[in-house]
């Protein structure tokens, strides 16, 4: 009953996403209001029905409906409960409820906090998103049903794959697909822009935190896929230049230049087309990314179960979303004026060149990862792309970036020069390529670290730097604390994000440069040392699992005669799928991680175990938490929010927006 | 005006790609040894150990070369097609027994039928890896020179026999 | 059978005992560690062929823990990493590198990159000269008025912005 009531909210909140995807926009180019008024009621009507069928598969699931086809495919009775709420959307089917559920969910509050915008473009945004919703949710209907049912029922299910049966999967899938569904808000502003003719600062001020949100989604949950992959996977490898990794980081990269490009937008009403472009672009890659994961075009560890059939519904579907918005891109964009004016040297130009290199990073990327298909695909033979081209290519180029993101701070709009930001910054230079270059020389580590080094302090000195000029700048006798909170949050964000870039930049080349590893053969009692530490391994344990079966082995580090930390890393077998897998036992630490990974049994009285030193390997992880916290920053920068409570009291008043053209 | 239709027209190219892999199997390894001499090997017989077998003794005939092992289910698929094709007696076809052990692979032929007219017996698997096998079962089409013409991937079936190695075979006997 | 039983339990516990007893430095899983770091590093760079996206050296799948031995066997036979590297090409092809080579088919691959960043430098420095030649806007009335009622309502414009 419950799967079949699932299934009929799904069919209505389609209906609701058909009248959403139609009447919206149509009434707002001839001006129906009732038509344009169905735009609200419509969004929250999707997600209640939304939110039911999704609580109907997440029922289903606890309750251990094996007659619905995708809950046996996925999960079992001795599967925790948590993970059968994860397993929801462990699979292809499910997790594209998932998508559609944070797609209604986005678009309810694009419907609840727009009472300041026009009502032909809430019209327009909740229409574009309410197409896209149609797209999806026909794709589900269609194909991807997750309430079909297996006739007769099973006894028992197929469980979840072990390698997902983990915290990671309650947390990653839904962040990762928050910031993926959030860039669609950008898209659909951008695109309704272009049908209105109406492109200037405001909307970029209307774009701007709704960006910074998806994008910040997005930043957590790559950061939650890399920190869940480190410890799950037993080998301490964080990132591995996959399919579906690129996938994620493309739009990530492209979100990062959406957010810079926005920010000279909003401030100057410079660089329109080409900020509608970067949005339209951004939402692209997600979808893209959609794609990737599910059509079986590039193998990869994340793939879903493949159908070439449903890989062919979303190119169609890509087709249509994409081409579309570049069709409309090309054909209004040449009518939106140029926005103002600035000199060769300003920070406009600065931020253009952010652009031009992030923009040929994701490319590169996307150049990478689709290679071995554009051969393929010309007869050109079978190739592979892995972590040593994506490692070659990138690395150079994202040292400009770095480089270029201190003097940025201190480029003024509109018209700078380079020679006092040059003298301003002359002692940071040498402070950083002098600290730089100390610690490397001390911690022993190779060229590239140092110049990893050198440019992480860079950034983190002129950011130190211009932060003690701005609060330098208030009248003679003002508290630090009132200078402090005068400073607009969207600045504290830049600062905090930016100084996250520089900790992730220390963490990564650190960690390259100085991890250490040893694979030994321990029977009880021996020891191994690694990076000053002494491992003893102590006991070895059977321990039963809820559904598995494990070997525990028990090791004593010890630094100096001191105990540091005793780990228990697992060698487990899950009984359903006869699949072993390792459980790392890892001691975290600011300055290094231990990790520890058991192997298989060597003899009867020995194991292979691989000990791991990876010094600063949480700095990786805490830059990443820090750059997402500057994104939270800067979207809730008073500007937003007062523009918010403000036009709440306009509401009651009738408001009749006259388009301004931009004056050619 | 043009530098607007460019995203576009970018966008269309990839597509016609992704369309274009949508076809194609990406788990699909191209053998590198089309065209090339078949390796050399000189293995030990699986129904003597005291005999060798290598590519030389079939050299001047058109020849298979089919990879099987005991434990491998897909081998099992193919086997009836390999009996009622061995029955046919077009070409002679040599067995590589890969990564197996005497008795099992002996007795998987005492079971089902024996169609190689010999198997060689490479135990450790070196010789499969020098004819670049990476997984069973494989079949290796060669001419009378000496050189692989094709290679398949999986289990034979009567279709791929039919439309893919009998034309093949059949023209390389004529050369 | 009872007494074999007691008699393993009891070596077993000895076992235990004296184990810990003497706690001995561990042996390193590999014969020789040093040819080992270098076969790890060179199956690093190859790509695991029966797997979803896997190094070599990562994989436990029983191909690759053949074909590491083999790479161990050539390292140690006196063969350089780059003779290695071509032994495998030529069995299996360029699919299973995962650094590519280059020649013809991958020059876009290798070059790309470059290219792409020396276009879109050159595009924006094109774009940015031929702007200086280009006329100012002109704001009508309105958009001044709109302007001036903006400004007024927005609170937010930091006067000590840079």
């Amino acid at each position: 009953m419950i799967p079949e009531l699932g299934n009929l909210c799904l069919m209505l909140a389609f209906a609701l996403a058909v009248v959403q995807g139609v009447l919206p926009i149509a009434g707002s180019f001839n001006g129906n209001r009732r038509w344009m008024a169905l735009a609200r009621p419509t969004a929250a009507g999707q997600l209640f029905f939304i939110v039911l069928a999704f609580g109907a598969l997440v029922y289903s699931f606890v309750a251990n409906d094996f007659s619905v086809a995708y809950v046996e495919a996925n999960s079992n009775s001795t599967l925790p409960v948590y993970y059968r709420v994860a397993a929801t959307w462990g699979g292809h089917e499910g997790s594209l409820l998932l998508w559609v559920l944070m797609l209604t969910g986005w678009m309810f509050a694009v419907a609840m906090f727009s009472r300041q915008l026009p009502q032909e473009t809430v019209a327009r945004v909740l229409g574009i998103m309410g197409l896209i919703g149609v797209g999806l949710m026909s794709f589900m209907l269609f194909t991807s049903n997750p309430f079909d049912r297996l006739l007769p029922g099973a006894l028992d299910g197929h469980d979840l794959n072990p390698l997902l049966q983990d915290f990671g999967m309650i947390i990653h899938p839904p962040l990762l697909y928050m910031g993926y569904v959030g860039f669609s808000v950008a898209f659909s502003f951008a695109l309704a822009a272009l049908m209105g003719g109406q492109l200037d600062a405001a909307w970029a001020r209307w774009s701007r935190p709704w960006t910074l949100m998806a994008w910040m989604f997005l930043t957590l949950g790559i950061f939650v896929g890399s920190f869940w992959a480190y410890y799950e996977l037993g080998w301490g490898g964080w990132w591995f230049w996959d399919a579906v990794e690129n996938a994620s980081f493309m739009p990530w990269l492209v979100g990062t230049a959406l957010i810079h490009s926005l920010a000279v937008t909003e401030k100057r009403g410079s660089f329109k087309n080409w900020t509608v472009l970067l949005a339209i672009i951004a939402f692209s890659l997600s979808l893209l990314g959609t794609f990737l994961v599910r059509s079986g075009v590039l193998t990869s560890v994340h793939a879903f179960a493949t159908d070439p059939r449903r890989g062919l519904f979303i190119l169609v579907f890509l087709a249509i979303v994409i081409g579309g918005a570049l069709t409309l891109y090309a054909w209004r964009a040449p009518q939106v004026g140029l926005g103002g004016r600035f000199s060769l040297f300003s920070r406009e130009t600065l931020l253009l060149i952010n652009n031009v290199l992030l923009l040929v990073c994701a490319g590169t990327v996307l150049l990478g990862t689709m290679y071995p298909l554009f051969l393929d695909a010309l007869g050109m033979g079978k190739i592979s792309v892995g972590p040593p081209y994506f490692e070659a290519v990138f690395i150079p180029l994202m040292l400009p970036v770095l480089f270029l993101m201190a003097p940025g701070l201190f480029m003024r709009w509109k018209e700078t020069s380079v020679k006092q930001i040059a003298l301003r910054l002359k002692w940071v230079a040498l402070a950083s390529l002098l600290t730089g270059a100390a610690v490397a020389f001390a911690l022993s580590t190779s060229v590239m670290a140092a110049v990893g080094l050198i440019l992480a302090l860079w950034i983190v000195l002129a950011t130190a730097s211009h932060l003690a000029q701005r609060l330098g700048h208030f009248a003679a006798g003002t508290s630090l604390r009132n200078r402090v909170a005068s400073l607009p949050l969207s600045y504290w964000g830049m600062l905090t994000a930016h100084l996250g870039i520089s900790i992730f930049v220390i963490g990564v080349t650190l960690v390259k440069g100085l991890e250490i590893s040893n694979d030994v053969s321990m029977h009880l009692g021996d020891t191994t040392s690694i990076g000053g530490y002494v491992v003893q391994l102590t006991d070895m344990q059977r321990v039963k699992g809820p559904n598995y079966m494990a070997a525990q082995g028990t090791f004593v580090v010890t630094k100096a005669g001191q105990t540091i930390a005793v780990l228990k890393p697992e060698k487990r077998v899950f009984t359903v799928q006869q699949m072993p897998m390792t459980d790392a036992a890892i001691d975290r630490g600011f300055t290094r991680d231990l990790y520890i990974s058991l192997g298989d049994a060597v003899s009867d009285n020995a194991w292979a175990v691989r000990v791991q030193c990876k010094p600063f390997v949480s700095w990786i992880w805490a830059g990443c938490i820090i750059i997402a916290l500057g994104g939270l920053l800067a979207a809730s920068d008073r500007r937003y929010r007062m523009a918010l409570k403000k036009n709440r009291k306009v509401v009651a008043r009738s408001v009749s927006p006259t388009p301004i053209t931009v004056a050619e | 005006m043009k530098r607007f239709i460019l995203p576009l027209s970018i966008f269309v190219i990839l597509l016609l790609f992704l369309g274009v892999g949508l076809r194609l199997n990406p788990h699909e390894i191209p053998s590198p040894f089309i065209g090339k001499n078949a390796p050399a090997f000189n293995l030990t017989q699986l129904h003597d150990a005291d005999k060798t077998i290598s590519p030389q003794d079939m050299r001047g005939k058109v020849w298979l070369l089919n990879v099987w092992a005991s434990w491998c289910e897909s081998c099992r698929e193919e086997h009836p097609v390999l009996m009622d094709f061995s029955r046919a007696n077009i070409v002679p076809m040599v067995g590589l027994d890969y990564k197996d052990t005497r008795p099992d692979a002996l007795k998987q032929l005492g079971d089902a039928g024996n169609p190689y007219l010999i198997s060689a017996f490479d135990g450790d698997g070196k010789v499969g890896i020098d004819y670049g096998v990476y997984g069973v079962p494989e079949t290796f089409v060669i001419d009378k020179a000496g050189v692989i013409r094709y290679k398949y991937i999986g289990p034979v079936t009567p279709d791929v026999l039919a439309n893919k190695l009998l034309p093949l075979i059949k023209e390389l006997n004529r050369a | 059978m009872l007494k074999s039983k007691f008699m393993l339990t009891l070596l077993a516990a000895l076992l235990c005992c004296m184990s810990v007893a003497h706690a001995a430095p561990a042996q390193s899983l590999a014969a020789d560690p040093v040819l080992e770091k270098r076969m790890l590093r060179l199956t690093e760079e190859l790509r695991c062929l029966v797997c979803q996206n896997q190094t070599l050296a990562d994989s436990h799948a029983d191909l690759a823990i053949d074909l590491k031995n083999q790479v161990r066997e050539k390292l140690a036979s006196g063969m350089s990493e780059q003779e290695v590297i071509d032994y495998m090409v030529q069995r299996y092809g360029d699919f299973v590198l995962y650094r590519p080579r280059l020649f013809g088919a991958t020059w876009v691959l290798w070059f790309g990159p470059l290219l792409l960043l020396l276009g879109g430098l050159g595009a924006l420095v094109l774009k940015l000269s031929r702007r200086k030649a280009e006329a100012v806007v002109e704001m009508s009335e309105q958009d001044r008025a709109r302007a001036a009622a903006m400004l007024d309502s927005d609170e937010s414009e930091s006067t000590a912005k840079s």
